[in-house]
């Protein structure tokens, strides 16, 4: 008696890539980048991821389940825990719980499974989530915890400040403050010069102190990101090249009014968006070209509204807004097919 | 890159160029690679498909208890892109009807099966030593006589592709003995052990279509083949290391990977004076000219888990696969699958009896891995086009084809798809896409077989709507000659008899040449 015979079809071989594989890859990715983080601004970042990963993971079962789809291959895919540590990567960390709660749920049920569900959705959903925080609930988006004074908060004090609200006798004012970029803009409005506002104790060699080792924790994952192959040069070189171009032209023109290339690129959300935001395949162009011109459309948006806009940072905005169009880039990208002539 | 129309057919010097895309899965060639090749025993019968080309199949010359030597014809050339069969072994035809074949489809098809009589004895050859003195039209003959195909897997005819055409000039052949499929290494043994036969071939070929260079390209991880093939080379025959990458042994990669040039969409090698060569085929084309041997036999791989003791065999054609697994030990399972061909372009038997045919290189005994995951959504990553050797769109592919937008599909170049796996291989969401887009080719041909049908059906009705007019009218005309000479037709005698015989002669006339306008080839212009 023969054994059965198996009719599979080919290729017979699978490569070890795999969904999951990639997810985890760009959450290590991240390390670096959270590590500074909560050196410089404490344990209440760790509390919003935390939050963030557990609410997308019941909203993405949830949605899962009323979609009739199989749970456990896309629970485990960890797309939805890369979309609420991203978000939670762009709440101030000592928001309250219910902040990060309100984006991740948002983010997956709305931005990611009313589109469609994964490799469906046409926008970044955490920027989608970030961006409704944003607009809703402009007041508790805009407290940052400052890096120039003290000590960072502990683990206890922040879960208190994040579950409870301020202990008494540890005002807000005392652990929070502006961000470097909205502290620049509101001077530059007020007619004071690049350099005089950079000689507040807010400011670092590059940007902001602190975060500018925040950037380059994310720097540092994005390139392992790439020597891991989980993403390509285009989008981060596109984005960070444009910007770096359009920053340095205005930079020559009037150095008082404008923050210098390196200023730009290491404030704010650059680096994390550079390489773990506008790099998300779903909503990213996809042929070569196309990821060219997508990331220097982002990077040109965001340095306007940086520049000129109403927001101090403009990197969600940004990345929306060259999310939609996304397809039409590919259509006009396609490359040329080998045996065809010239396109 | 544009094609370099200067370059065309001119001289062009061989090198080693970047092929774009392609993947690295582990080669697995050490399993089978180490002993020499075998002799592989005689089976109880011999099932010679009448089919193991491109093109059309033989036609039988033998019928049920005929005695056959070994190199003798079972079935002639049935048209010109077609090649004869012929006997494996010495033996008696004991079928001629259809019988399993390796194909996808898992179908019969029209075989001979011999019953050999053990005494393996060969007809009458007739050798050609001196191929340079023969015309390169006669050397194309005696390889067409031979049974000759393309052993790398297509199958093509070899005597077409020896035949460049009056206006075309080659200036390089390539032998391709890249063999980049994993676990493959029929090819990598005979280029060890019979390097002299491969060169000879290399000789001819180039002879043949009259070129001045002739490259036989190896891959990195084939050191032995190459020194040995070095050894062996002659004046003219250079014998080139590439790259280990799949799938560089296409025919259209090795071109790139060698002259740097790309064959235009939908045409020949020939255009860019290039005419490529599998290395056993050109082994198999210097018997049949050296020697007058047909191709009756072949080198088969037969490697896996599945099998306890991997090793190359040289096989009569027409063994069946179970024969050949017997003497390779395999491992005592539940469930197994029996690949003909490599791990990434070969296809499942569903008949263990199938036979070895002059394309199969390779028979892959693969056991059930782990269970695979369910495919996921594609989320874009695009590493399927970053993997793919003919710059395809393989994610835009795949979303047309299975929105079933297949006009789309087409738009994305559907059709020079090679076919090889590599989007798939490297496609983290596990699709796989080289089946969707053997679906989408399919269901183009299937639309334009219903287009080609509906059009000569559209034809026949109006054909048969304008037969029926003319009948009503004449139908008509009748009624009212009736009326306007009632008393005529009661007594008209030979007139009114001359007159309707000449109407029903008008009448035959007018339909036979409504018929002659509606017929094949008459445009109705709708």
């Amino acid at each position: 008696m023969s054994p059965r015979l198996l009719t599979p079809i080919s290729p017979h071989r699978h490569g070890e890539a795999s969904v999951r594989r990639v997810m985890l890859d760009v959450l290590y990715a991240l390390v670096p980048g959270l590590a500074a983080y909560v050196w410089f601004f404490g344990w209440g970042i760790v509390v919003n991821i935390a939050i963030a990963v557990a609410v997308a993971l019941g909203a993405e079962a949830f949605m899962l389940a009323a979609r009739g789809r199989p749970v456990r291959p896309f629970l485990t895919d960890g797309s939805a825990t890369v979309t609420a540590v991203l978000l939670a990567i762009a709440v101030p960390p000592l928001a309250p719980w219910w902040v990060a709660a309100v984006g991740a749920a948002f983010a997956i049920v709305v931005a990611k499974h009313l589109y469609g569900g994964l490799g469906y959705n046409p926008f970044n959903p955490a920027m989608v989530g970030y961006v409704l925080l944003l607009i809703s609930f402009p007041r508790v988006m805009t407290v940052w915890p400052a890096a120039a004074g003290g000590q960072p908060l502990g683990i206890l004090d922040s879960l208190h400040i994040i579950f409870a609200g301020a202990p008494p006798g540890l005002p807000m004012d005392a652990v929070s403050g502006a961000t470097p970029l909205d502290f620049m803009k509101v001077r530059l409005g007020a007619n004071l010069t690049v350099d005089e506002i950079r000689a507040s104790p807010l400011f670092g060699a590059l940007s902001g102190r602190g975060w500018e080792w925040v950037s380059g924790g994310f720097l540092l994952g994005g390139l392992w990101l790439l020597y891991r192959q989980v993403i390509t040069w285009h989008i981060p070189a596109a984005m960070l090249g444009t910007l770096f171009v359009l920053s340095l032209a205005f930079t020559a023109i009037d150095p008082g009014r404008y923050p210098p290339p390196l200023f730009h690129l290491f404030a704010g959300g650059v680096m994390l968006g550079a390489f773990f935001v506008a790099t998300d395949p779903v909503s990213a162009a996809t042929t070569p070209r196309g990821r060219l011109l997508y990331a220097a459309g982002i990077g040109t948006i965001l340095y306007v509204i940086r520049t000129w806009g109403g927001y101090p940072d403009g990197v969600a905005f940004a990345v929306l807004l060259m999310n939609i169009a996304a397809p039409t880039i590919d259509h006009y990208t396609q490359p040329r097919v080998y045996g065809h002539g010239e396109a | 890159m544009a094609l370099p129309q200067t370059r065309r057919g001119g001289g062009v010097t061989p090198g080693v160029h970047r092929l774009p895309g392609g993947v690295h899965p582990p080669g697995f060639k050490e399993l089978s690679n180490r002993e020499p090749i075998a002799r592989a025993t005689l089976p109880e019968l011999l099932v010679l498909p009448l089919q193991q080309h491109i093109g059309q199949p033989a036609e039988p010359i033998v019928k049920v208890g005929d005695r056959v030597l070994k190199g003798q014809v079972l079935g002639k050339a049935g048209g010109y892109v077609s090649v004869p069969v012929h006997a494996s072994t010495s033996g008696r035809v004991v079928a001629v009807e259809d019988r399993a074949v390796p194909h996808p489809s898992g179908l019969s098809a029209p075989c001979v099966v011999i019953e050999p009589d053990g005494d393996d004895a060969w007809t009458e050859l007739t050798p050609t030593p001196d191929y340079a003195s023969v015309d390169p039209s006669h050397l194309r003959n005696l390889i067409r006589e031979a049974g000759v195909v393309g052993m790398g897997g297509a199958g093509f005819p070899t005597f077409i592709k020896l035949n460049p055409g009056p206006k075309r000039k080659v200036s390089t052949v390539i032998l391709n003995g890249v063999e980049c499929e994993p676990y493959i290494t029929c090819d990598d043994r005979l280029m060890r052990e019979r390097p002299q036969e491969v060169i000879a071939g290399a000789c001819i070929v180039r002879h043949a279509v009259g070129a001045e260079q002739c490259v036989i390209a190896v891959e990195d991880n084939k050191p032995e083949a190459a020194r040995a093939l070095r050894q062996a080379a002659t004046d003219g025959v250079e014998v080139l290391v590439v790259p280990t990458v799949y799938p560089s042994g296409g025919e259209k990669q090795i071109i790139q990977v060698v002259i740097g040039l790309e064959v235009p969409s939908g045409r020949l090698p020939v255009e860019v004076g290039v005419v490529v060569q599998n290395v056993a085929t050109a082994v198999a084309l210097h018997r049949a000219v050296a020697q007058g041997e047909p191709l009756v036999s072949r080198i088969v791989t037969v490697t896996g888990e599945g099998v306890a003791h991997p090793r190359n065999l040289e096989v009569p054609l027409g063994t069946p696969v179970a024969h050949l697994l017997s003497q390779c030990e395999p491992r005592p399972v539940q469930a197994r699958a029996l690949i003909m061909g490599g791990p990434m372009m070969g296809f499942s038997l569903h008949d263990e009896q199938a036979p070895v045919v002059k394309t199969s290189n390779c028979v892959l005994v693969d056991l059930p891995g782990a269970v695979a995951d369910p495919p996921l959504p594609c989320i874009r990553c695009g590493a399927c086009a970053r993997a793919c050797p003919m710059h395809l769109l393989p994610q835009q592919l795949y979303w047309y084809a299975r929105s079933r937008d297949f006009d789309q599909a087409q738009d994305y170049s559907l059709f020079d798809c090679i076919e090889c796996g590599c989007c798939a291989y490297v496609c983290p969401s596990h699709i796989p896409l080289v089946h969707y887009y053997r679906f989408a080719k399919t269901e183009v041909w299937a639309q334009e077989g219903d287009r080609q049908r509906a059009d000569l059906a559209r034809r026949r009705h109006t054909s048969r709507l304008q037969r029926l007019d003319l009948e009503r009218r004449e139908r008509e005309e009748r009624q009212h000659k009736k009326k306007a000479s009632p008393a005529g037709t009661a007594v008209g005698g030979d007139e009114a008899t001359k007159a309707t015989v000449q109407a029903a002669i008008d009448r035959a006339r007018a339909r036979r040449s409504v018929h002659e306008e509606a017929g094949p080839g008459a445009r109705e212009g709708v």
